[in-house]
């Protein structure tokens, strides 16, 4: 039977132009720059400076701090410089800028093709090496994958949730991983299982991937305690609390992390990750990415190095057509529009989505007509258009006290309203203001040193 | 490359709904119970039916041109919806003269001189018909006799089932009357099945919810048990259908959760019933959704959406 998640939800076209097209070899650019923050938390210390010459797998930058990740090189060849490099934003971060001469891999990295199913090492032993290949969460949020795995105290992890969900339209990254890396990602979720002490995982997979359900559950027989569980197509179900939802039927409370449910949520990326990290002593420094478009040639996947210019990856898939309007790093709900094409792969990166001129624009907005489409589109309970309201009047007590910080900024409120307002910009900077005032409190009411 | 990106925030897709899309919906759920206004009174529904249209489509754009001096939206099928549903709570014998009044009450009074579609209180289509019962009683309660197919301001009237019910004249009339429509009365509102078609269209086209419709049904059965009034006819008689799936699901003037929506619907049906079985007038339906359109803002205020991780035990 299928299942999913009990609160809102809607369903875009799915466009999965790039479905069922093998991962191929991304070519070595002449040059990477390697952003020292890649994901959620601190950015990373550079270790090396100018003229230095790395390898394949190489340690470039140091975790600094709980909550960052370590930073590995995923080119050989020489510093060129370190310095500011635009972001798939346009935000200036400190990057790592490498020549790239040859392919020479670090010589601790078991670069064959057999498959290693004995787990030799115990929990704290994985931990320690999840953090140290610098693993992060690979769905787009890149919350450290070690840090999760070490959850405080008070909770007791009870079982893995795998997310091979994939639920924004377009994107085929994980699906195809899936399809071509089965093995190697039961293999990692036994790892992760192994890492938190539990006997149980599940692998929630979408019922658009019908292929990907029939061989991992195929799979998932010979492996104890790993189930695969079929779920209806509905956005926003990749979404980690709706995934736990969706799967064994709990729900965070507000406010509340998402393992005091028993869960722990990884990404079928992280997984296949945490297997080349634990038994194959593979830093992360490449990623599947999906490069797509209604008006892209050839819609591929692509396994490409971190640091590689976007614009190589639109190349090999035919190049920016005429008609672009707007370039997104990852998929049309969620994803971000980037000012142009010339930021470069990061381990978050899904995808690369282009969007044709007249699809690319906002149509007018008209007044609210309280029809209520948004309420039952929120998958978080919320009264969107009342927050869009509050935000832009600065009412930020009322923001607050309607749970305006539960908002998980899927989009479904603004997809689906039919006066074309735009919900979720206003709840995105109510969210910014409500969170500012939150943190002031909580300073202010913090006992003094 | 020589042209420049959009650069916006997320989500870069659209449903592809639309205001208009779901005025225009409502208007092709509203097909039978036209053509069974059409076939049980002929002419008289035409002429009204055209009137108000035209006039409510004429004063939008009216008003908007030369008074706001702001976009006109007639194109976004709200202005000819109130016009049908206007029409549709008209007797057909209606002087011409007098719709137009009911239309210019339920566009320039009650839409547009609240800002206009989606910031108005009150059903403008119900401010209209509400006005014109108070204005012109003798004309608004004087219902032709069904089948007088050439028939306008010369119809031939007789009593409306509710009206027999109420002052205790003989039933002419039988339940399939009241689903088919040969009866007199508003000229939307005879038949029950028509509506009810029109309902399944907006629920299988997801424009409205089941909940405010079917908790109206759910309180005037109960009430009517409770004051001994027969069920089956306080459903099927007057304009309770039309009022319950057309009037009352009103996206602008109805609560925005389901809960609100419920506790608006039971209240309306309850409302009904009681201005039925002890009111001055036959019919309660109008003043019950006005009423409840004035209670909307409260409810919206109290009641607030499921939220996720609120009520739903773990387990």
């Amino acid at each position: 039977m299928l299942k999913t998640f009990r609160l809102g939800g809607v369903h875009p076209a799915e466009n999965k132009l790039s479905a069922n097209k093998k991962i191929e070899q991304m070519e070595l650019p002449s040059q990477v720059s390697i952003p020292l923050g890649q994901h959620i938390g601190a950015p990373a210390t550079a270790l090396v400076k100018k003229g230095d010459t790395v390898k394949v797998g190489t340690l470039i930058a140091q975790a600094t701090g709980f909550v960052s990740a370590n930073i590995h090189s995923s080119v050989s060849g020489t510093v060129a410089k370190i310095d500011n490099v635009p972001d798939a934003s346009g935000n200036n971060r400190p990057s790592i800028i490498i020549d790239v001469q040859g392919d020479e891999w670090e010589e601790t990295i078991d670069r064959s093709e057999t498959i290693e199913k004995e787990i030799k090492l115990d929990s704290k032993q994985i931990i320690d090496k999840i953090k140290e290949c610098g693993i992060v969460g690979l769905g787009g949020a890149t919350f450290p994958t070690h840090v999760k795995l070490m959850p405080p105290p008070a909770f007791k992890a009870e079982v893995i949730v795998i997310n091979g969900v994939e639920c924004e339209p377009y994107l085929t990254s994980d699906h195809e991983l899936m399809l071509e890396k089965a093995e190697q990602i039961m293999i990692g979720v036994q790892i992760l299982m192994k890492a938190v002490n539990v006997n149980k995982a599940v692998i929630g997979i979408e019922n658009n991937k019908k292929d990907a359900i029939e061989l991992m559950s195929n799979v998932a027989a010979s492996y104890e305690g790993i189930t695969v569980q079929p779920l209806k197509v509905k956005y926003p179900q990749g979404g980690e609390k709706q995934l736990i939802d969706a799967v064994i039927s709990r729900q965070v409370a507000s406010g509340a992390l998402p393992i005091s449910t028993g869960a722990v949520v990884q990404n079928v990326g992280t997984a296949y990750a945490v297997y080349e990290a634990v038994q194959k002593n593979k830093p992360l420094f490449e990623r599947v990415v999906t490069v797509t478009g209604k008006s892209v040639k050839n819609p591929i996947n692509v396994l490409a190095r971190v640091g590689t210019p976007m614009n190589m990856l639109i190349e090999k898939a035919g190049g920016l057509p005429e008609d672009t309007g707007k370039v997104i790093s990852g998929g049309p709900m969620m994803g971000k529009a980037m000012p142009n094409t010339n930021s470069v792969v990061v381990k978050g990166c899904s995808g690369i989505l282009v969007i044709k001129d007249l699809e690319a624009r906002r149509k007018e907005m008209s007044d609210c007509i309280r029809c209520a489409k948004c309420l039952s589109a929120c998958p978080m309970g919320l009264n969107p258009t009342y927050l869009m309201r509050v935000s832009e009047l600065a009412m930020y007590d009322e923001a607050e006290s309607n749970h305006i910080m539960d908002c998980i900024e899927c989009g479904s409120c603004s997809f689906t309203c039919p006066s074309n307002r735009t919900l979720l910009d206003y709840i995105r900077l109510g969210k910014g203001k409500v969170g500012a005032i939150i943190r002031a409190r909580a300073a202010a009411n913090a006992p003094k040193k | 490359m020589n042209n420049k990106l959009n650069v916006s925030l997320s989500p870069h897709v659209h449903s592809g709904n639309t205001v208009s899309g779901a005025m225009y919906g409502v208007l092709i759920a509203l097909i039978p119970a036209l053509c069974i206004s059409f076939w049980v009174f002929g002419l008289g529904a035409v002429i009204v039916t055209l009137t108000s249209v035209v006039s409510c489509i004429f004063f939008e754009y009216l008003i908007q041109t030369i008074i706001l001096k702001k976009k006109v939206t007639i194109t976004d099928g709200s202005a000819a919806l109130t016009g049908v549903l206007l029409a549709f709570n008209l007797p057909s014998n209606l002087p011409i003269w007098i719709i137009i009044i009911g239309a210019l009450v339920a566009i320039a009074v009650a839409k547009l001189s609240f800002g206009g579609l989606g910031n108005n209180i009150f059903n403008p289509a119900l401010v209209g018909r509400v006005f014109l019962l108070i204005s012109f009683p003798v004309q608004m309660t004087s219902w032709p006799k069904p089948g007088q197919l050439t028939a306008y301001t010369d119809a031939v009237t007789a009593a409306t089932p509710l009206a027999e019910m109420k002052f205790g004249l003989d039933h002419s009339f039988q339940i399939q009357d009241l689903l088919l429509g040969m009866t007199g009365g508003s000229l939307g509102e005879v038949s029950a099945i028509a509506l009810l078609l029109g309902f399944s269209f907006m629920l299988y086209k997801k424009i409205i919810t089941w909940h405010i419709p079917v908790s109206i049904f759910v309180a005037v059965v109960v009430m009517s048990f409770v004051t001994g009034l027969n069920p089956i006819e306080q459903l099927l008689a007057g304009g309770l259908m039309l009022g319950a799936i057309f009037m009352a699901t009103d996206y602008v003037t109805s609560p925005m959760t389901t809960r609100g929506m419920v506790i608006y619907g039971v209240a309306i049906g309850c409302l009904t019933i009681i201005i039925r079985k002890f009111g001055v007038y036959p019919e309660g339906m109008s003043f019950a959704i006005l009423i409840m359109n004035a209670f909307t803002p409260l409810i919206n205020t109290f009641v607030k959406p499921k939220r996720f991780g609120e009520v739903v035990k773990n387990g």
